[in-house]
């Protein structure tokens, strides 16, 4: 598992990839909020393009990071969400949290 | 019915552990030729379960997970994992989504993920004893499935 992350005009990117359970969620975690809480980004975006795996770890890890951005009133979207993840996301109604995009930003703008 | 294959597994309650239990899951399931969905469904419902023992069951402690899972000849599946832990006072409270007793970023979704990714789930608990939680999903039959062992 391994997170890289992109602070670019206050928007900060967490490139996530490989499986995310309650395992490696708290890795996860601490990266993303070792940088969010120094930048607040005005938005999040998680990308879940390389992600293979997620259960419900993914689901808290998600619902932990969108209360995190309440605090400075940021935002949350999900972005290029495989299919076998999107279950799972929507099972937890987490589209009435976050943006959700089956693509990514760029793509979906053009 | 007598199942076509079995396997019995244990391990310490590791988080470590999580992925192994799913992929040794999965890979054994693979003998009856599911689709990608069917795999990934019974991948999270274990990784739910397995979790469940790890952050409940064995909290801050370290016991022991036991999985058993049988194949049957009608592509019926039965995942039983096992623990010897804590137990759930309330297993109906314990299987409402959202509720959770760990004060961890947990979503309290694992029981709902588990009933709804497989066919069908029972949950039996002793307070002190441990929980044992036995999934069952049928894996489709697909046209060709038969002859996998032949051409092609």
């Amino acid at each position: 598992m391994s997170v890289r992350l992109i602070f670019k005009d206050e928007v900060l990117t967490a490139v996530l990839s490989g499986e995310i359970d309650h395992h490696s969620a708290r890795e996860i975690r601490d990266e993303i909020d070792s940088t969010a809480s120094k930048v607040h980004p005005k938005k999040l975006i998680l990308d879940f393009s390389n992600v293979q795996f997620m259960d419900s770890s993914g689901i808290g890890l998600i619902m932990g990071r969108y209360k995190l951005m309440q605090i400075w009133e940021g935002s949350v979207e999900i972005q290029n969400l495989p299919p076998n993840i999107s279950r799972i996301i929507s099972l937890a109604g987490l589209e009435h949290l976050c943006t959700v995009r089956k693509e990514s930003r760029n793509e979906t703008d053009e | 019915m007598k199942p076509m294959n079995e396997i019995n597994m244990s391990f310490p309650s590791c988080s470590a552990n999580e992925g192994f239990a799913r992929a040794a899951v999965s890979a054994f399931v693979a003998q009856l030729d599911p689709t990608i969905d069917e795999i990934c469904d019974i991948k999270t419902a274990v990784s739910e379960a397995v979790t469940n023992c790890i952050v409940h069951a064995y909290r801050n402690t370290i016991g022991v997970v036991y999985i058993n899972c049988r194949i049957f000849e009608n592509g019926k599946v039965i995942v039983k994992i096992r623990d010897k832990g804590c137990g759930i006072a309330n297993i109906k409270q314990a299987m409402q989504p959202m509720f959770t007793t760990s004060e961890d970023e947990r979503a309290g979704l694992g029981f709902a993920v588990m009933e709804s990714f497989m066919d069908k789930l029972h949950v039996s608990s002793k307070a002190g004893k441990g929980t044992s939680v036995t999934m069952q999903k049928m894996i489709s039959k697909r046209t060709g499935r038969q002859e996998k062992n032949g051409q092609g």
